[in-house]
């Protein structure tokens, strides 16, 4: 067992004695499992296929001692906080260093028997629901994920009803406030029934200029026919360390778009893992990331067509200015069954500097013949001729830069689908573009 | 349709493997296994100087701290190493003078596989180094291409001939310590093709080595060493047959291309190697590191492969381009069929400045097979203005079969435009649909869709080859869509 393992394994016997008693039979069982997975695996090392561009060790051998009893912290959300984008009508949930803040109302049954709040709570009052969905598609073998699932204890639960539609997407805050550096490990459980609607808004802000790092684990069941959007903003400060997992199980005829935007973050890790478990599922996938200084950031995908004509389709881009390096994996599987697949992927990167570095590696492995699959992945620069062709029309020479690598991105904004936030986003992208910060005016969290 | 496309696949799938014989000729091998003693005495039997010995078992040494690599999308049976013959020569008394000396029984083998051996196919116009259970057994035209400079031997001639020039780029680009196939090689290899043009020197023909597998139980491990030294130019091909067997057979054999500022060499490989029966039993497993490098400015390395044989086929022919101005391309067609599995492709790194790369890979699979490509562009941060251009296709003949693409894009400089692409499909309905109502049967248009498909790379073959290649495609896929 190496050091860091050895570290979690304590941490777990103190999270076990501190918390266990609390827990249900299953999430304990599932919690032990996880445990020796880790000790048995490890921490994925420099030579692991799967974090062959992200040794992620490091940062979580660390010790972050105060993870099972941080610091009380006085926050007042209405004083700190308002998110500053116009017309945008949600329902806003903070997360406060991984774990619900409104401790008066921790679940709230909307109309229609939606229910959303804390996953802690959810656990509590609904443990059936939360049974029969826990850890049935983050059923991985990642090191970071069993991490997660051995120590997390708290997140957001979202349950959807058959037949409902959330009428107003929900907007997860995601606040990182400490005054020493700090460990999250957050999960959440979105659950979607047959013919149910919701859409999801994540934003991650930190607070404070101290060393954070997050592991949290999305686990996301959209039902037959139900539709699901989820949308993930992250902008962390530069000394941040984040890995998420996205796990999404899809059933027949359903449908599920997300979009991850990375404006900011020190080392960031993304996966996603889709699973297309019944015929006539459609998946878009997108993703956009503009990064300088020594920033990391690394996106993976694993698509798994397990069932017929089902169509997916990924798109990430990315611009890499300073040092900053990127990396990208894309994984697609056609099951045997899954005829008539369609699936389609490309990733595009723009490198400004010669210090910057994207590494690609876009995968399709196919056990099924009757299908159309593709993948392109492109690494360059700006257009010289388009470069010209603006700077001939009196453009100067940075303008025209930023009129490009904005037409570039906007490929990706243009995807977001809802207005006021696509308005918000772009207008953030080009502050970032232009090298200013990309925080909100009107907060007072200055989140960059 | 679907009945008639049935027929053809089973047709397909029966289609016997034509260079399956066994020549019965006298043998000189060595005990079954592979220990210090055996390396030994492989270079004892060739006679080699001090310093191949002291590399050979630097190799060997270094060898047993290895492990197989298990990174590769195949399944491959355990292998035990103790049970393999490492050295298998045919009987030779003594260095053949002229033709009539050599075994009949050799002769005859050689014709049965149309390899142009004797001088009487002096109008072939092709140099021929044949490679018999890994010695080389005859060199033809060694004297014409000498008067040019030309060195154009076998390796075991080249080590006690050139040892110089041995001693300097043997292992060169591909060291002894590279991988655990390439290292093994290094410690037992038995023989294989030496070339080296001189300064200035565009080769007048075509030179090729023909490989053979034959004694049971053996493994063949040649090394094959190609040198372009400056301004030269260089046509390279090599073939591969084995008989049938039902137990497996080890192939590990390196290659190493260097090219010196202006050179260009291009390396054609016809691999059609026993791919074992229609219930995946025996068959060549094919582990072969092949690697080039453009060492000077404006050199060129072009590497054209036709895989059809082996039961397991291993080989990523890679250019490293260091030199200024080098350029690198990798033309490849793979055809699985039945249990065969291929994992193949290339890797391209990119050193030197305004280097380009363009890679196109065609795989096909059918039957049980699995076909999967991996490749590597890497620009490091030096390589101003590099440009790189991958396509890899794959089409997919029936529903069990697999096809895979693994590419790797690492970009360390701004100034890098790299591409890469990649579909996978079947053979469209619509399209079949097209050439009947034109009057082609099913099987013709199959035939004409996936040589249209391959064309791109067959037309890198030197004639020849081109033609064999089109032929063994034919056989392998005729008709076969799912």
């Amino acid at each position: 067992m190496s050091e860091t393992t050895n570290i979690y394994s304590s941490l777990y016997q103190q999270s076990i004695e501190k918390y266990g008693a609390s827990d249900p039979g299953f999430i304990s069982k599932l919690r032990e499992d996880a445990l020796n997975l880790l000790t048995k695996n490890g921490f994925p090392g420099k030579k692991d296929e799967q974090y062959k561009y992200s040794f992620l060790e490091p940062y979580f051998s660390n010790g972050y001692n105060r993870y099972l009893a941080p610091k009380p912290i006085s926050f007042d959300v209405n004083h700190l906080f308002r998110c500053d984008v116009p017309a945008l009508d949600t329902q806003v949930i903070i997360l406060l260093n991984g774990f619900y803040f409104d401790k008066a109302n921790p679940l709230k049954t909307l109309a229609g028997g939606i229910i959303v709040g804390s996953f802690k709570e959810a656990v509590k009052k609904h443990p059936d629901l939360v049974e029969k969905y826990l850890g049935k598609c983050a059923n991985s073998t990642d090191s970071y994920v069993a991490l997660n699932t051995a120590l997390a204890h708290d997140g957001i639960f979202l349950y959807v009803p058959k037949g409902k539609l959330l009428e107003k997407p929900i907007q997860i805050i995601n606040v990182l406030l400490s005054d020493e550096d700090l460990m999250v490990q957050h999960r959440n459980l979105f659950i979607l029934e047959e013919n149910s609607q919701a859409k999801v808004i994540v934003c991650d802000h930190t607070l404070s200029p101290v060393k954070f790092l997050t592991n949290s684990v999305n686990e996301i069941f959209v039902g037959e026919n139900a539709c699901f959007d989820y949308f993930k903003v992250q902008n962390e400060h530069n000394e941040s360390v984040q890995v998420s997992h996205s796990f999404i199980n899809q059933e027949k005829a359903s449908n599920c778009r997300s979009t991850t935007i990375t404006l900011h973050g020190g080392v960031v890790r993304n996966n996603l893992t889709v699973k297309l478990n019944g015929e006539g599922c459609e998946n878009y996938a997108y993703g956009l990331f503009v990064s300088d200084e020594n920033q990391k950031v690394d996106n993976a995908l694993f698509i798994d067509h397990a069932k017929p004509n089902c169509h997916s389709s990924q798109l990430f881009k990315a611009i890499l200015d300073d040092s900053s390096s990127g990396a990208f994996t894309g994984k697609i599987l056609v099951e045997r069954d899954a005829q008539k697949t369609l699936a389609y992927q490309r990733n595009s990167s723009i490198l400004m500097t010669d210090n910057a570095k994207m590494n690609s590696k876009p995968q399709l492995e196919i056990y099924a013949d009757d299908v159309k699959c593709s993948h392109g992945a492109t690494v360059g620069q700006l257009d010289e001729e388009a470069l010209f062709y603006l700077r001939s029309r009196g453009i100067t020479e940075s303008e025209a830069r930023l009129m490009l690598m904005y037409a570039f991105a906007f490929e990706i904004l243009n995807e977001i689908k809802i207005e006021p936030l696509k308005d918000r986003m772009s207008e953030l992208i080009e502050k970032r573009l232009r090298g200013e910060l990309s925080r909100c005016n009107n907060c007072e969290m200055h989140c960059s | 349709m679907s009945e008639v496309n049935n027929d053809i696949l089973s047709e397909v799938t029966q289609q016997d493997y034509k260079y399956g014989f066994v020549t019965d000729i006298e043998t000189d091998t060595i005990p079954k296994g592979l220990s210090e003693d055996v390396v030994r005495l492989i270079s004892e039997k060739k006679g080699e100087p001090e310093f191949m010995l002291e590399w050979r078992l630097k190799a060997f040494r270094h060898w047993q701290t290895m492990t197989m690599p298990k990174w590769a999308h195949l399944n491959i049976p355990e292998i035990n190493y103790q049970d393999i013959i490492f050295y298998a020569a045919p009987k030779q008394n003594a260095k053949y003078a002229s033709m009539d000396e050599v075994d009949p029984e050799l002769l005859a083998t050689f014709d049965k596989l149309g390899i142009p051996l004797g001088e009487r196919k002096h109008l072939a116009g092709v140099a021929v180094d044949a490679v018999m259970d890994s010695i080389s057994v005859k060199t033809t035209f060694r004297e014409s291409l000498a008067e040019l400079g030309i060195i154009f031997c076998s390796m075991s001639d080249a080590i006690k001939e050139h040892p110089d020039l041995v001693k300097k780029y043997l292992g060169s680009v591909v060291p002894y310590s590279d991988n655990f196939f390439a290292t093994l090689n290094s410690a037992v290899f038995s023989d294989g093709s030496f070339c080296y043009i001189p300064k200035g020197v565009r080769c007048p023909m075509e030179l090729s080595t023909y490989f053979r597998i034959n004694a049971a139980n053996t493994g063949q491990f040649e090394r094959t060493l190609l040198i372009a030294d400056e301004d030269a130019y260089v046509s390279y091909l090599e073939g591969c047959t084995a008989p049938m067997r039902d137990e497996n057979q080890l192939h590990a054999a390196v290659v190493e291309l260097v090219a010196l500022s202006g050179a260009s060499i291009k390396y054609s490989t016809v691999q059609n190697w026993y791919p074992g029966s229609k219930e995946g039993k025996g068959g060549i497993f094919n582990f072969v590191t092949k690697r080039g490098i453009c060492k000077g400015a404006n050199s060129k390395i072009s590497w054209t492969q036709v895989e059809t044989g082996s039961a397991v086929t291993w080989k990523y022919p890679s250019c490293i381009l260091r030199g200024d101005n080098s350029s690198a391309e990798f033309y490849s067609v793979a055809v699985t069929n039945n249990y065969q599995q291929a994992d193949t492709g290339t890797k391209m790194i990119h050193i030197g400045k305004n280097t380009r790369s363009r890679i196109v890979s065609k795989g096909i699979s059918a039957g049980k097979s699995n076909n999967s490509y991996r490749g590597l562009v890497k620009i490091s941060k030096n390589a101003e203005n590099a440009r790189n251009f991958s396509q890899c296709d794959s089409l997919l003949l029936g529903s069990k079969c697999g096809s895979h693409t693994y590419p790797y894009i690492e970009v360390e400089n701004k100034t890098a435009k790299v591409e890469h692409e990649a579909t996978t499909s079947k053979i469209g309905e619509d399209q079949i649909f097209y050439c009947n109502q034109r009057g082609i049967s099913t099987e013709d248009a199959v035939g004409l869709i996936v040589n249209g498909y391959a064309r791109e790379v067959l037309n890198q073959l030197p004639m020849e080859f081109a033609v064999e290649a089109q032929k063994l495609l034919q056989i392998s896929l005729e008709g076969s869509v799912g």
